[in-house]
């Protein structure tokens, strides 16, 4: 985790013991660009994630990694060895499939030992890696079960026996918690994230599910459309979005169009000093960052307004109002349980809370 | 029950149904019942049961040699439409080639065509290829006409199977072909079983390919017919009793693997390797 623990403190760094390399990757179906030149490097032990909606190209992106897909267009190396000229079977990568794929005809034990069985592995060390993957995922009572036996989650923790048990350098999971509910999802995220700090092995995780990203990953890669929006760790991607669109898709957020004329941003009845050129802006303004103002003086780094309560919405650990600062414009923010609140409030963020972003 | 419920009784239609099982089923019943006979097939209603028939159709060496035969053609049949009906069911699934429609199409052509049609062409061929007549050539007729059976059977088969177990053993290391053999093959084992009991009974009763086909030896179906030119005895009775039998079991078993409607244990049975 060392090496990785830096690269996730300097994100703009670009890690020097790279894994996989993506070079200007493009992907076409027919007359379709599923992937427009993506160029992304994975560190050796890093848990990257792809994030995107469905139809991004996140599970393309995956499929011409694991082999299943041939690119249009670009290159993807694997520790200084073209990979995306190879067959499948020769690739040191392998997949947790969506849906898990596990072969019904033969048992879970008979499942995981697949991988060593067709690369003719001698029998009495097949038993012995066959006997510590299953160990490892806590499935050894289940060795004779058949795989339509199982539970989906048991289901998982197999098909991720069967995966690791040859131990690939880069470990692909394809949505491999979509199919599981939440309160397993949650239990499997855990389980996940400590054995990959365990092992050690390269993760190239694919969701649709931010929370869920930010949870697992080191560095989160943003698809859009087929293009990469933003890489940076959670934290980073979170604090600092490039886009708006980076903005509204991880976490929630107020957008704030506006503009910036003589130094001064104006936004609706929101106003503050910003040393840019004058123009067109929009800023991204996290629920959480806006806080009541319990009266008194604002200091010059923060922007003071006042606003009435439109709706508020009690979630346990904190509270969502939704506010009408007049003049149309409303604000979500995000405080500490307070108690009912009606009327006209004072609240207030920091100017470095507003983070200005791309279209 | 309401009135609308559409499960609700209709005298008329049952009489209409019961009469149409009537006229499928009892010629069979009838055939059935004088195959135990002592009288033979005349005199009515039949009087004094015995097995002598079936003693006497015990004895009859050549009825046994036209079963054999019969047994070895289906057997071989079954083999080649399976094999040529499996590598047929593949391209149509997997492969992408011009003309792929009309191959489809003409795959299923034999089970259109009568009988007579198959069977006169492949007796012109055989004769424009100077093939001998014999058990031999019903074998490659019954092969060839039923592929389309197999074709169309395995063609499902794959059409249900989930394609990412295939990636799944490429991506675990195995060539495509240890793909095959470990993951695909297994997968239709099912429909490998349903097809070929269903060609196994379609050749043992076949008559009208055979019958241009056959050389000196006779299946059992044409030694039937043969005899029966000869006058009816209760021990054709007696043999068709023996092969409806055979025929229902062999097609229930046929109907319950294709429908999944085995129990658990026999489920576990036929998928164990």
């Amino acid at each position: 985790m060392s090496s990785v623990g830096a690269n996730s403190l300097h994100p703009s760094h670009t890690p020097t013991t790279a894994l996989l390399e993506i070079r200007g990757v493009s992907k076409c179906f027919g007359r379709r660009d599923v992937l427009k030149g993506v160029s992304l490097s994975i560190a050796s032990g890093e848990f990257l994630t792809l994030l995107g909606e469905s139809g991004s190209g996140k599970t393309t992106l995956l499929r011409l990694i694991a082999g299943f897909e041939q690119p249009s267009a670009g290159e993807i190396w694997m520790g200084g060895e073209r990979l995306d000229t190879l067959p499948p079977y020769k690739r040191r990568v392998n997949t947790v499939f969506q849906h898990y794929a596990l072969f019904p005809h033969l048992s879970v034990r008979d499942n995981v030992a697949y991988g060593l069985r067709v690369k003719n592995t001698p029998a009495a060390e097949i038993g012995d890696r066959v006997d510590q993957s299953l160990r490892m995922v806590k499935m050894e009572e289940f060795a004779a079960s058949r795989p339509s036996k199982l539970s989906g989650g048991q289901q998982q923790r197999v098909a991720l026996a069967r995966a690791l048990v040859n131990r690939p350098q880069l470990l692909l999971l394809d949505e491999p918690l979509s199919a599981l509910d939440a309160n397993l999802r949650k239990q499997m995220q855990g389980e996940l994230k400590s054995l990959q700090r365990e092992l050690g092995i390269t993760f190239l995780f694919v969701t649709h599910d931010q929370e869920e990203a930010m949870a697992l990953s080191d560095r989160i890669a943003l698809l859009r459309d087929g293009a990469l929006e933003q890489v940076a760790t959670a934290r980073e991607i979170y604090a600092h979005p490039a886009t708006a669109y980076t903005a509204q898709f991880i976490g929630q957020t107020n957008l704030l169009q506006g503009e910036i004329r003589g130094s001064i941003a104006t936004c609706g009845v929101l106003r503050w000093p910003l040393d840019a050129p004058d123009g067109l802006a929009i800023f991204s303004l996290r629920p959480e960052a806006i806080r009541l103002c319990a009266g008194g003086g604002r200091q010059a780094t923060e922007v003071k307004f006042r606003a009435s309560i439109r709706q508020q919405l009690y979630g346990g650990s904190s509270e969502l109002l939704e506010v009408d600062c007049g003049a149309g414009q409303f604000l979500r923010v995000r405080i500490p349980v307070h108690g009912p609140l009606s009327g006209e409030h004072d609240f207030v963020f920091s100017i470095a809370d507003a983070v200005r972003v791309q279209e | 029950m309401t009135a609308t419920s559409p499960t609700r009784r209709a005298p008329l239609l049952t009489l209409y149904a019961a009469c149409v099982f009537a006229f499928v089923y009892l010629p069979i019943i009838v055939l059935i019942l004088y195959s135990f006979n002592r009288d033979g097939v005349g005199g009515f209603p039949p009087r004094h049961f015995t097995f002598d028939w079936y003693r006497q159709l015990f004895a009859d060496g050549p009825i046994w040699d036209s079963v054999l035969n019969s047994l070895f053609v289906a057997a071989g049949s079954v083999v080649l439409s399976l094999t040529l009906g499996l590598l047929a069911a593949l391209a149509l699934d997997r492969a992408d080639f011009p003309g792929k429609a009309l191959f489809r199409r003409l795959v299923l052509l034999p089970l259109i065509l009568p009988g007579i049609i198959t069977g006169l062409s492949l007796l012109m061929f055989a004769v424009f290829a100077h093939v001998q007549l014999s058990l031999f050539t019903v074998f490659l007729g019954h092969g060839t006409a039923l592929i389309s059976v197999a074709t169309t059977e395995l063609f499902a088969g794959l059409q249900k199977m989930d394609r990412a177990q295939e990636e799944a053993s490429l991506d675990l290391g195995a060539t495509p072909w240890q793909t095959f053999w470990r993951v695909t093959l297994p997968n239709l084992k099912l429909s490998m079983i349903a097809a070929g009991l269903l060609i196994f009974t379609l050749s043992m009763d076949e008559i009208a390919v055979t019958f241009f086909l056959i050389g000196r030896d006779n299946t059992l179906p044409l030694e039937i017919w043969g005899r029966l030119r000869r006058g009816i005895t209760p021990e054709i009775n007696a043999v068709s009793t023996l092969i409806f039998a055979v025929s229902v079991a062999l097609i229930i078993i046929w109907y319950r693997v294709r429908t999944r409607g085995l129990g658990a244990e026999a489920q576990e049975l036929i998928e164990t390797p």
